[in-house]
């Protein structure tokens, strides 16, 4: 049995907010590197080099990349071996998240109710997603997300007979609503299947896959490929004012779902694509 | 890149087409969703407003935290949207310009062409090069609001382009129309 100090999940997460706000993660800032070299409308590269030049001032400066430092999403992945000590591991994290936004000068944008909305002054309660494996590892990502991009997101509970087409239309349809404003270039993570909850958590999760890495699936690689190219063809451009930079890339999960069922959604993230992973 | 100032002359306001990029400098005022409410809600009651606003710019911004020696947080902007059911209201009070992102809906397009009134998109998501544009900044009201107070903010060289003129012609169709028939010359 590994046992693990609540104070070390705390100094963890404090420091991933921080870092998750003012760092662009590689992958990136390899593929904005890519789309200046490849946008043939003019304006629309002069946004792309703004974008990254953002990008270089929030990490020299060590201040946050976009004003929206976001709702923090957490994806922990702990063994069944493992045993926290000092604290519940919700706790735990939302005080990394506490003091993080505080020592980070990150902005505080949670509301405690979503009707009656009084701002909780921390930025806490974080969305936490657990997931328990064997052994004794612990592994977290952490995710803050702006709701420009969240609120352009989209779940629709197809039926079986629209099929492929259907789900290739809803993914183009949330994208041509949204137009300017999830702050394009965009990166579109895709759930197709298991329940209404569960489309929309593998959504989730699918942003945080590394960006130009392959599905290991050959037909999902070769889906999303086909749609990176169809999603770019709307020509909504960064910012949207038009290019050919409209995403950076899209990532699809699948999972096993009911007969009568096809949920399909579609959770769009700014290029301000925002997660650290670490394993303590 | 042209320069213009705030509050804008109507003269270069009427000249200003979608697509223009700009370099804006002077006073514009913070303020957001909480804030448009409270604006609109102090219109209607006959309260008034806590400035004088006409001919002024309204900045859709709710920065993050100052760290020490800087004059603003990251202060890039967020989506004015949320903010078109209380803007034709304040565009016929005699608001003159807007610094947003994202796209306007048809009620407000109509009433910036009724009232020559202008909407600037700064670049989502870049909010630490936009805070460098920002000088001075000072709190005029709502401070209850926390981020979402109202900020007199004095700006310099605000890189930002003309999203929607004052004739109503939108860059987000214009621009995007021109790209797309860009490609269709150049793949015939």
């Amino acid at each position: 049995m590994r046992i693990i100090e609540g104070s070390s999940i705390i100094d963890l997460v404090k420091e991933m907010c921080i870092e998750a706000n003012t760092c662009l993660p590689d992958d990136v800032k390899t593929a904005l590197s890519q789309v200046v070299e490849s946008e043939t409308f003019k304006g629309a590269r002069d946004i792309l080099e703004i974008i990254q030049r953002n990008a270089e001032i929030a990490e020299n400066k060590n201040v946050a990349m976009c004003q929206d430092t976001g709702m923090l999403v957490a994806f922990v992945e702990i063994g069944q071996d493992v045993h926290i000590k000092g604290g519940h591991i919700e706790e735990l994290i939302n005080e990394g998240v506490r003091q993080g936004y505080r020592d980070g000068f990150l902005r505080k944008s949670i509301v405690s109710d979503p009707i009656r909305r009084e701002n909780t002054k921390d930025n806490t309660p974080a969305v936490i997603h657990y997931k328990i494996l064997p052994g004794e590892v612990f592994n977290i990502t952490v995710a803050p997300k702006g709701f420009g991009s969240e609120n352009m997101s989209r779940l629709v509970m197809l039926k079986p007979s629209d099929g492929l087409e259907g789900v290739k239309r809803t993914i183009l349809e949330t994208i041509e609503i949204a137009g300017p404003n999830p702050c394009p270039p965009i990166v579109v993570g895709v759930g197709i299947g298991g329940t209404f909850e569960k489309a929309a958590y593998m959504a989730k999760k699918a942003l945080m896959r590394e960006l130009g890495s392959p599905h290991q699936d050959s037909f999902y690689d070769d889906l999303e490929r086909q749609m990176l190219c169809e999603i770019n063809a709307l020509g909504i451009g960064p910012q949207g004012f038009g290019g050919q930079t409209t995403a950076l890339g899209i990532h699809i999960e699948a999972a096993p779902t009911h007969i009568a069922g096809l949920p399909v959604a579609v959770n769009i993230g700014c290029h301000a694509s925002r997660h650290v992973y670490r394993s303590l | 890149m042209r320069r213009i100032e705030t509050p804008i002359d109507k003269n270069v306001l009427k000249s200003l087409r979608a697509g223009d990029k700009v370099l804006l400098s002077g006073v514009v005022y913070t303020a957001r969703d909480a804030a448009h409410k409270r604006l609109v809600e102090a219109l209607s009651s006959g309260e008034g407003l806590p400035m004088d606003l006409r001919n002024q710019t309204i900045y859709y911004v709710g920065p993050a935290p100052t760290k020490d020696g800087a004059v603003i947080g990251p202060a890039g902007p967020t989506t004015s949207g949320r903010m078109d059911m209380f803007t034709p209201r304040l565009l016929d009070y005699g608001l003159s310009a807007m610094i947003g992102k994202g796209k306007r809906d048809q009620n407000v397009i109509d009433a910036m062409k009724v009232n020559e009134a202008v909407y600037f998109a700064a670049i989502g998501g870049a909010a630490a090069l936009i805070a460098e544009s920002v000088k001075s900044i000072e709190i005029v009201a709502y401070e209850d609001f926390g981020t979402e107070a109202i900020r007199r903010l004095v700006i310099e060289d605000m890189p930002l382009t003309v999203a929607i003129d004052s004739q109503g012609q939108d860059y987000y169709v214009v621009g995007r129309q021109k790209y797309l028939t860009e490609m269709r010359e150049a793949i015939s």
